[in-house]
């Protein structure tokens, strides 16, 4: 059986726990077991890209220490902190460090959840069921971050019942960007709201926003702008009607 | 334009910006989009990729060898009887612009269209010494009329709409105007004509410097270019020091990725390439090269990228946060993604600290960029220079959030403090809370609950975790 550690991310830990548990659900449901690291906190994405660089690099060294003696894939619900681990890990310490080498070692295990689902498990049938019309939103760091462009419509394809709706501008930022939602409220604003008509255009039922930082800038934005649209994470959806 | 000497605000030149203005903006940029990606995909993807990386390249190997090509360009413009200056700054170039257009007792001058012109307040410096400058590029032109500042580096008047513009020169040009772009454009073309034949002086840009034969190559859509620096007896080229290339082989490479990301043509309509003095040309050509801090850029080693750029705005164009800002709200000559580096390298963090957080790091420009500058990278860069300082520029950030970083990487860095503020969340939430949603928060946490409400603090992942495990190890004993 294959083992997998858990990256629950401290958005989604502290926001969206359920989107946790339903993961490990479906891990499980997959024949898949799950360990949790939890000397975990943050990956330091936060800070370091707030330009507090050297103390995204502290908190990076300790995640990093969390999952050091652990083993297998590393999987999140998110590209974004994935993508964190995985592209700016390596390069964040002095060449030929014993750090550089565990952050090389460390990055090369990270998986977002669909990525692992496709390409490590081979599996684009969950076994779920949800009968709804269902757009899918395709997070920066996820598409143009770590590539992953088709995966999560492989998954929701396969799912019984389900009604893949085209979303225009898809790839287009929800306005979210982390600090930028602060920096920047009223631009942030124009840009999320731009997100929601192109939902709402859509005609789903559901809206899948597979990103922690996304979903909460999202779901939020719906609900504010009274949209009938629900905006689900990829693993709502998987963990449906499960019976794989 | 005049330098900013006060920090840039951009959410008081978003409280400007009217709706109108954003809504030309997206207007105009999709269209520039859509025809990109039409160019784009005729070309091919796969051959699309291999050209902005063969671009990227040879960019790179320019700036690494300006030691190499920059004398070789002064050497081959100086042998076909043109003149080559040196500015270290903004200052000392429109001082040699000025001293040329005096020694000639020019009055009047036609300008093609130069971003680098812009940079130096050229137009300002020539109008303090009673120079008057018309720009001849239609977008300019009008932006000029209009007495504002271009809003995007390739469209600058992408800003206005074509009634916008025919209310403009109805009542600036005396004329009758209608909203049509062809009679528009026919309007400004007569108005200029006496221009072009009355100036003394042809002042343009560059897009590249051709250094094996000491060519300055010039694209333009509109041919004003072309009778700039053809027309009037003196042409005086003002070009940054970054815009030196190898040879032909390179322009051929770079006004393919050029043309199809600035206008989705597949050769921009006029190609000008001026090598020192010739027949039925000016009398005298002057090269004006231009430092202007760029060496200093150069120097470091992430934000030199930025000097990559050909100036073709596809960043601009594929950014979402320019098309909801438009380009004035950068409060600067560069505007968008570009504009988000060069303002601040060029300027200071301290004066335009603020722009490199006007980014959501979503990675569209750098998709588009012809010669793959990897601006979010230099975005992270310069936002760890205005935070925490680097070898260029002390930290710009009170001591406050300082303290208020410092002590959150205490707590993130530790799991039992990072634990306790989890609870502590869950609990303080109380008052604020209305079912699954925080609708609104004090300062400065309401700077997110404006736009939408935060979610609640639910469940507890660690405790379900932990019950669960407790539960399957007893349901395993009471099977053994």
């Amino acid at each position: 059986m294959e083992t997998v550690q858990l990256f629950v991310t401290c958005m989604a830990e502290n926001l969206l726990p359920d989107v946790l548990q339903k993961m490990v659900g479906l891990l499980e449901r997959l024949g898949v077991r799950c360990e949790f690291p939890e000397d975990q906190t943050c990956c330091g994405q936060p800070f370091f890209n707030s330009g507090f660089q050297s103390e995204g690099r502290e908190i990076a060294r300790r995640w990093m220490r969390a999952f050091a003696d652990t083993v297998g894939p590393i999987v999140a619900p998110s590209g974004s902190c994935v993508e964190f681990v995985k592209h700016r890990y390596p390069v964040m310490f002095p060449e030929g460090s014993e750090e550089r080498a565990l952050a090389v070692r460390t990055s090369a295990r990270v998986r977002e959840l669909s990525q692992f689902l496709v390409h490590d498990l081979k599996i684009t049938d969950v076994g779920a069921s949800f009968p709804h019309r269902v757009a899918c939103h395709s997070p920066c760091h996820l598409t143009r971050g770590l590539g992953v462009r088709t995966e999560q419509q492989s998954l929701l394809r396969a799912v019984r019942g389900l009604n893949l709706i085209t979303l225009n501008e898809s790839e287009t930022c929800c306005g979210f960007g982390g600090i930028f939602s602060v920096v920047y409220p009223e631009v942030s604003q124009a840009m999320v709201e731009a997100k929601v008509k192109n939902i709402d255009a859509s005609g789903a039922d559901v809206v899948v926003v597979s990103e922690p930082g996304c979903l909460v800038n999202i779901r939020g934005s719906l609900t504010k702008m009274k949209s009938s649209v629900k905006a689900m994470h990829l693993v709502d959806i998987l963990a449906q009607g499960g019976g794989a | 334009m005049k330098e900013p000497t006060e920090r840039i605000d951009i959410r008081a030149n978003v409280r400007n910006t009217s709706p109108a203005v954003v809504a030309a903006t997206q207007n105009s940029t999709r269209t520039a989009l859509r025809i990109r990606g039409d160019v784009v995909k005729a070309f091919g993807e796969e051959r699309w990729q291999r050209l902005r990386q063969a671009g990227h390249d040879l960019r790179l190997h320019s700036l690494t060898h300006l030691d190499r090509y920059l004398p070789l360009l002064e050497q081959k413009v100086t042998a076909a009887g043109g003149r080559v200056h040196w500015a270290s700054d903004a200052e000392e170039a429109n001082r040699i612009v000025l001293e040329i257009a005096n020694r000639h007792r020019v009055r009047s001058i036609v300008k093609s269209k130069s971003m680098v012109s812009e940079e130096i307040g050229l137009n300002h410096a020539l109008e303090a010494g009673e120079i008057r400058a018309y720009e001849t590029d239609l977008g300019e032109f009008i932006v000029q009329l209009a007495g504002q500042k271009p809003s995007h580096i390739t469209a600058p008047a992408l800003h206005m709409t074509k009634e916008e513009i025919a209310e403009l020169f109805r009542e600036k040009l005396g004329v009758d105007a209608r909203p049509i772009p062809e009679e528009l454009a026919e309007l400004a073309r007569q108005r200029l004509r006496k221009e072009f034949l009355g100036a003394g002086m042809g002042i343009s840009g560059g897009n590249f410097l051709i250094a094996e034969t000491g060519t300055l190559l010039i694209v333009t859509n509109e041919g004003n270019g072309r009778m700039s620096t053809t027309l009037p007896p003196v042409h005086v080229a003002v070009v940054g020091i970054e815009k030196v290339i190898p040879d032909w082989e390179s322009a051929a490479v770079l006004l393919k990725l050029l043309a199809r990301s600035t206008s989705g043509s597949k050769i921009t309509a006029y190609n000008t390439c001026i090598t020192g003095v010739r027949e039925g040309g000016p009398k005298e050509f002057h090269l004006v090269l231009l430092d202007n801090g760029r060496s200093r850029i150069l120097a470091d080693g992430i934000a030199r990228e930025a000097l990559l750029c050909i100036r073709c705005g596809a960043c601009m164009n594929i950014c979402p946060v320019y098309n909801n800002v438009g380009g004035h709200a950068y409060g600067a000559v560069y505007q968008g993604p570009i504009g988000a580096m060069l303002t601040p390298l060029l300027m200071g963090t301290r004066i335009a600290g603020g722009l490199p957080f006007a980014s959501t790091l979503c990675g569209a420009c750098a998709e588009f960029c012809p010669v793959m500058i990897p601006i979010p990278e230099i975005l992270l860069h310069l936002r760890r220079r205005f935070v925490e300082g680097d070898a260029f520029e002390g930290s710009s950030v009170p001591g406050l959030l300082k303290a208020a970083a410092w002590a959150g990487r205490r707590v993130m860095g530790s799991p039992s403090l990072y634990r306790l503020a989890g609870s502590m969340g869950r609990t303080l939430q109380a008052p604020f809370r209305r079912g699954d949603w925080l609708p609104s928060l004090p300062s400065p946490l309401n700077r997110w609950t404006s736009v939408r409400p935060f979610p609640a603090f639910k469940g507890n992942f660690r405790a379900w975790w932990r019950n669960r495990t407790a539960a399957q190890s007893a349901e395993e004993r009471s099977h053994e």
